[in-house]
């Protein structure tokens, strides 16, 4: 019994009209955890009730805690008949089960109704009292912590990675159980609802115990998906990557300064999550930290060895480390734990997938490319819940077919993995990707706790190309590529294009800027029914994948880029098409070999005409090619290639380097286009559907000028961001009328369908041009026979143009000097290398040019301006608000004596009084992203996962204004009950935001329809940098600051 | 082949002003699209029609999901559905309470109820103002009305604590609620020429100085009534008139103050006694609601015209009613001062906001 959950029902207000005739509603309220409710009493004739109730307390098992949600109905009482719903909310509270999370859930939440959506708010007050069980035959697991992050959470520290968790559960869907006949579409809706959380619950809990007997405390990069399968039944699954995770204790930067240039370098370029950790983990002043730092010793060329030799990675224990000592000073009873298992080698691991997507530096060695596995079956009903074996067996087969596919590529690792479904009817396509890769064991097995730093320098390779250096053997090579010797370091070999599902990492060294790139494809197939119809798409599977590909490389070649990051092949099947839809973002990596033009070959030259039509194909690819070129500011060093004969450059070759540097952008096109054409990637026209490739390769409209797009966390050459912030779902259905269609005109359908949806994004929103949609992430589906489902959601982004060209020539400066003393480095001993790249750092991290000065100092001083701008604004009507409300709350009292305490509590202190006081109002304003950081801002706290489940439907659809307006309604409600649910737990952001989920459907014969969606992320605390570091002195200007940074429009 | 289905949602509101104003004003969908098409957005972001109408359509259905909130602006500030930051907020808020003072001027003085709402067909086709945006408009009028009308206080606080408003604005509502619930008369044709602001400027004056509130912010009573005592006590000016010796003396010590200052002196001086009586008989005349109503009308009847068709100046006229009040201080027997005072210095104002073209 080791848990007591408290909870108490405040008030309530703007609740609807239940009484017609008195135009009031008698509100009251049920609690129910488990099995046990309890009541208020009925609030008579209010429409704000106060209830302020008691503590309703229920005594129960952790293990229910984690599984259960707490369920609060809000009922109109009548005398007469039966008492109707208003609405209910479900509080998950497994963040209070976390001991650094939330230590209480308080504020209001809006009451949701599966039929109307949402009916007024409820005040609610949850706690826990956890008492400490040490059962080790225990089921449950509380105090294991879930990220959905997809890298090192910006205030923790990454001890150990553990690996791959995964688990699902399975039942039936009480959508399709007999009693589903006799009961009402509400009553439905809140049995799938609650079963969708319950079943979530527990396998949360059940990937928790996994992590404890792996002798981890934390799962990043959670993701949990669920499979309507039907009549067949409810699948829910979650992968997610275990882990000993340290919190940073000392959040604040004082202690980076002591790091000096390294540390701040790195924070330079990215403001990513992975690199905020960086200057952090470097930080705390442990004194053999430091030591270790200034006592590393160049140690000889570690990562050829492991590429060569898998095995020996896994094995070889680090030299000479000294981590027991440190482990034992930080480590808890559970690291105690861990160091006893001494098994860490990746190939003692069932699967050696990590779903994370951007990592601690240096753990990253190798990429050797996308690998992905697909597999169609037949779903059949799941006879017994309780064994779910044969969906298990189904993911095990493929994640074995993933891990034998990442050996042929010389890896022993599948990075940046993931899991997905499709399933129309019966049939269900089960898909797994990610890229291969090989680690540094040094993060797969407990005992080094030593700073980045060292480990930075020990590689040989450097940051910046390592990762593209080819994992395989040369000699023995998996698949055809041509391999070059890398343009960075001049020693290893690099492919010519590198193809990746995760974040381009934040040390990678990039030319220009990067840009979503996307493949597009329907392939109509006959319908059919059971196996035949299986069959069917499982031979349709390897050509779409193949077109796919080639769709991407051409892309790819057009934007003048060589390297994807973030890939994700989604393939959705209906009953008479697939589609097929690829995303990623294009880069060019100054490592990779400059790729070459695309060049148009016809079959025959038969005729001058024929001819003529060839060669005015090719020239506009050619001028494509070229305008992409500029528009990417994507001019690498041509001089490089002479150079990869002679690894020593002479002193003239260098200064010419500078040189073609600083040429203008007219020249350099003009140098690539005839370099373009020396080993040119030849396409052949020899039959329509070549041209039509070709076609929708010219079609591609590119961005309106000033705006960006990526589908990865950051985007190369864009740093400077401000507040401007925008996170948006957009939704389009497309109704095909025509039964007749062919593959192309299905296809044009669908890209304009895609290309018109950005062109919207672009439009709407223009005012925060320059910006850059991030995260891009898009979701098609096949609904139904001829429809079209479309889902995005992205942040926008605004950042400061002239910085940003600023810095993007700075970083090229970067590039070339390191490529320099990457050259020189064969000459010199690596200690001065080091040394040299440590002298080049200074210029960029304290901006020594006069212009990077006031340009750094612009962001600071833009928003304080806007702040008062806004303070201005909104003054008259904030005192009007005061004024109304003439209960305000007492927390901008208490803070004085605060402010005197640690900076720390200062800052945190502040962020919360602003947002409570937020213009008079109770409204938190919650900031909501994709990505796992909010530029200009730290996280202080990870408060919990939000992971939810709504069901929306109507049976009055042409009365509430069509289908547009239902999905417009209820995406607005899904992002205010997450903001809610966040500014209860004291957040007042979502970081990794997801909605994993849209599934729409709707019958308008019956005015009907309905909606379901899922959606996830990391509640968070977050501090503006601004307020870490100038402490303002009027809290006035604080509070508006903060509130005013929600305005993203 | 169709666009089924179509939309939009940002974690914070995106709300474009223009777009905002045409929803107002009442436009369709398409109506809209052409006007942002002339005004010439598509060049700024390279968009195409489509994208212009997708964009106008998810934004007016915004707004249309807001207007439930619009219509308790206090509400708007705490709901949790919409995250629109506060300056954006009262901007909502302000551009869906302004109105176009041509419909309020049909409106006013009319009672705000459900018959008047039929007319508003003709409102419309008059001032050629969208049907819907009238419609509006006039709930508007009507919600201000219904909530503050039986509240106490001062009603343009009220008005301002209940609706958000601009004082500016939050004025003019009170002008618009003070003329509903008095039900003053502004249609006859000789009040034509009046407008909104000449109104809502004289109902400011009523407000301020003739209702409870004027006296007693803290009194039951509300700002919506004028003071019944003191509306009463008016008829104690009739002295002014029916005391032949008060007439006389007044009318001298007025002529003399004022010889040579006004061009109309002799018309004036011709004059006196009628504009005197017409001013007074007014003041009388007010404990009947009815004469009340009337207030404009006799204004203009018996005061505004005689000397508009004589050919007064403004500046003839405010020197006349400034000489007209204070000389009645020095006559020795008028008792009345403060009622006096009260009643001309409003009186004062409205006849010279009122004498216009």
């Amino acid at each position: 019994m080791p848990g007591k959950l408290k909870a108490k029902i405040v008030a309530g207000r703007h609740l609807p009209v239940m009484d017609r005739a008195s135009d009031l509603t008698d509100a009251f309220v049920e609690v129910k955890f488990g099995n046990t409710t309890f009541k208020t009493d009925v609030c008579p004739k209010s429409l704000n009730p106060q209830w302020n109730s008691e503590w309703f307390k229920f005594e129960v098992d952790d293990e229910e805690l984690q599984d259960e949600p707490l369920q609060i109905t809000v009922l109109d009482h009548d005398t007469y008949s039966a008492n109707d719903a208003i609405g209910k909310v479900y509080i998950d509270i497994d963040p209070l089960l976390c001991s650094e999370a939330a230590t209480v859930i308080s504020g209001w939440f809006p009451i949701y109704d599966t039929i109307h959506g949402i009916r007024g708010e409820i005040n609610v007050l949850v706690k826990v009292d956890l008492f400490n069980d040490l059962n080790r035959f225990r089921q449950s697991s509380c105090g294991v912590k879930f990220f959905c992050t997809t890298s090192v959470p910006q205030c923790y520290r990454a001890v150990v990675v553990h690996g791959f968790v995964e688990e699902l559960v399975v039942n039936e869907d009480p959508e399709y159980q007999w009693i589903d006949r006799i009961r009402t579409p509400r009553a439905s809706n809140e049995a799938r609802q609650r079963l969708i959380s319950l079943m979530s619950g527990e396998l949360q809990r059940k990937i928790g115990l996994k992590v404890l007997e792996m002798g981890g405390n934390a799962v990043m990069g959670y993701l949990q998906c669920f499979d309507l399968e039907g009549e067949s039944g409810l699948v829910v699954r979650a992968i997610g990557t275990a882990c000993t995770l340290e919190k940073l204790t000392n959040t604040v930067a004082p202690s980076a300064p002591l790091n000096s240039s390294p540390s701040k370098d790195v924070k330079e370029p990215g403001f990513g999550e992975e690199v905020c950790p960086v200057p952090l983990c470097s930080g705390p002043p442990t004194p053999l930290r430091t030591q270790t730092f200034s006592s590393f010793s160049p140690s000889k060329s570690y990562s050829r060895q492991s590429s060569s030799s898998d095995t020996e990675l896994s094995l070889t224990p680090k030299t000479g480390m000294g981590s027991g000592g440190s482990t034992g000073k930080e480590g808890g009873p559970l690291k105690t734990l861990l160091r006893q298992q001494t098994q860490s080698a990746l190939e003692q691991r069932e699967f050696p997938f990590f779903t994370l997507t951007g990592f601690p530096p240096g753990f990253l060695v190798h990429v050797g490319g996308v690998v992905s596995a697909r597999s169609v079956k037949l779903l059949d009903r799941i006879h017994n819940p309780d064994e779910p074996e044969t969906r298990d067996a189904w993911w095990e087969e493929l994640r074995q077919e993933m891990k034998s596919h990442a050996k042929a590529l010389g890896c022993h690792a599948v990075v940046g993995y993931s899991e997905s479904t499709s399933i129309c009817e019966e049939v269900c396509i089960l898909s797994a990707s990610g890229t291969a890769a090989i680690l540094s064991s040094r993060w797969l097995q407990d005992g080094f706790v030593d700073g980045y730093t060292e480990h930075r320098f020990e590689e040989t390779a450097p940051p910046g190309c390592g990762f593209c250096h080819i994992p395989y053997d040369e000699c023995n090579m998996p698949f055809p590529a041509q391999l070059t010797h890398c343009c960075c370091c001049r020693k290893s070999k690099v492919p010519d294009v590198l193809f990746t599902t995760i974040d381009l990492p934040t040390d990678a060294s990039v030319t220009g800027k990067g840009c979503l790139i996307q493949a597009r494809l329907c392939r109509i197939k006959k319908k059919a029914q059971g196996e035949g119809n299986a069959t069917a798409i499982s031979n349709l599977l390897p050509f779409m994948e193949y077109e796919l590909h080639t769709q991407l490389m051409n892309k790819l070649k057009l934007r003048g880029m060589n390297a994807l990051f973030g890939l994700r092949v989604q393939i959705s099947v209906g009953e008479t098409m697939l589609l097929g839809l690829a995303s990623a973002t294009g880069v060019y990596l100054t490592a990779l070999p400059n790729p070459g033009g695309i060049q148009i070959a016809g079959k025959t030259p038969s005729d001058i005409t024929y001819e003529q039509h060839i060669s005015n194909i090719q020239r506009k690819i050619s001028d494509t090619i070229a305008r992409n070129k500029e528009l990417y500011e994507i001019n690498p060093m041509e001089v490089m290639d002479e150079m990869i004969g002679s690894p020593i450059p002479e002193p003239r070759q260098r200064s010419r380097l500078f040189r073609s540097h600083s040429e203008s952008s007219d020249e350099v096109s003009e140098l690539d286009l005839s370099h373009g054409k020396k080993d040119a990637f030849v396409l052949e026209i020899d039959d329509t559907d070549a041209v039509e490739d070709i076609h929708s390769l010219l079609t591609d409209a590119p961005a309106p000028s000033g705006f960006y797009s990526c589908n990865t966390e950051i985007m190369p050459g864009i740093n400077n961001w401000t507040s401007g912030l925008q996170m948006f779902t957009s939704v389009r259905v497309f109704r095909l009328s025509n039964a007749n269609l062919t593959n192309q005109s299905l296809n044009k359908i669908f890209t304009d369908l895609c290309e018109n949806l950005l062109k919207s994004l672009y439009f709407k929103l223009r005012s925060m041009v320059p910006c850059c949609l991030c995260h891009l992430n898009f979701t098609v589906a096949v609904p139904e026979d001829e429809l079209i489902q479309v889902a995005v959601t992205a942040v926008a982004m605004s950042f400061d143009r002239d910085q940003s060209q600023d810095t993007f020539r700075q970083s090229e400066d970067r590039s070339l000097m390191k490529a320099m003393a990457e050259n020189e480095e064969q000459l010199q001993f690596p200690l001065e290398l080091s040394a040299e790249s440590s002298s080049t750092k200074p210029p960029n991290s304290t901006k020594g040019l006069p212009e990077g000065s006031v340009s750094s100092a612009t962001p600071r001083a833009s928003s304080v301006d806007y702040s008062s701008f806004t303070d201005r604004c909104s003054s008259w009507i904030e005192q009007l608000r005061l004024k109304a409300h003439t209960i305000r709350r007492g927390s901008v009292k208490t803070t004085s004596s605060l402010e005197k305490a640690s900076p720390l509590t200062d800052g945190r202190s502040r962020s919360l009084r602003s947002t409570r006081s937020y213009s008079g109002s109770s409204v938190t304003v919650v900031k909501m992203t994709p990505l796992s950081f909010i530029p200009g801002t730290k996280i202080v706290k990870y408060l919990g996962i939000i992971n939810m489940f709504f069901i929306r439907e109507t049976t009055s659809l042409r009365e509430e204004g069509g289908v547009s307006c239902f999905l417009h309604a209820f995406i607005a409600e899904v992002f205010a009950m997450v903001r809610a649910h966040v500014a209860a737990l004291g957040g007042n952001a979502v970081v990794s935001y997801s909605m994993k989920e849209c599934v729409f459907m709707e019958n308008p014969n019956k005015n009907q329809a309905q909606c379901l969606i899922n959606v996830s992320g990391d509640a968070v605390v977050f501090i503006r940098d601004s307020e870490l570091e100038t402490t303002p002195q009027q809290p006035q200007s604080a509070s508006t600051h903060t509130s005013s940074s929600g305005d993203g429009t | 082949m169709s666009m089924e289905l179509d939309v939009f949602v940002g974690n914070t509101t995106i709300m474009d002003e223009e777009v905002y104003q045409l929803w107002l004003d009442g436009y369709t969908v398409s109506d809209a699209v052409k006007i942002r098409m002339e005004g010439g957005v598509l060049s700024e972001c390279e968009a195409t029609s489509e994208v212009l109408l997708s964009d106008t359509m998810d934004q007016f259905r915004t707004f249309q999901m807001c207007e439930r909130l619009l219509q308790s602006p206090t509400k708007l500030a705490n709901q949790l559905l919409f995250q629109i930051p506060p300056q954006r907020q009262a901007m909502l808020i302000e551009r869906y309470y302004e109105f176009d003072s041509v419909f309020a001027r049909e409106v006013l003085g009319k009672k705000l109820s459900k018959g008047t709402k039929k007319d508003l067909d003709d409102i419309s086709s008059k001032t050629g103002i969208a049907l819907k945006s009238c419609r509006r408009q006039f709930d508007n009028f009507k919600r201000v009305f219904k909530v503050v009308e039986e509240l106490r206080g001062p009603l343009v606080e009220n008005i301002q604590h209940h609706f958000l408003l601009s004082d500016a604005l939050a004025r003019d509502y009170a002008a618009i609620v003070f003329f509903a619930n008095s039900r003053f008369e502004t249609g006859k044709r000789k009040l034509q020429y009046l407008s909104f602001q000449d109104f809502a400027f004289c109902a400011g004056q009523l407000i301020s100085y003739w209702t409870v509130g004027a006296v007693d912010s803290m009194m039951e009573d509300m700002d919506v009534e004028l003071e019944k005592e003191f509306l009463h006590d008016l008829k104690d000016l009739k002295v002014l008139i029916n005391d032949k010796d008060m007439l006389d003396q007044h009318k001298s010590l007025v002529c003399g103050q004022l010889k040579g200052k006004i061009k109309v002196f002799n018309e004036m001086e011709a004059n006196f006694k009628n504009l005197s009586r017409a001013l007074v008989n007014i003041a009388s005349k007010l404990t009947h609601t009815k004469d009340v109503r009337d207030l404009f009308i006799d204004l203009v009847e018996k005061f505004i015209e005689p000397c508009r068709s004589e050919r007064w100046t403004v500046g003839d006229l405010r020197l006349f009613l400034t000489h007209y009040i204070s000389c009645a201080h020095t006559l020795d027997t008028f008792r009345h001062q403060i009622i006096w005072d009260r009643y001309m210095s409003v009186i004062k104002s409205c006849i010279l906001k009122m004498y216009h073209d």
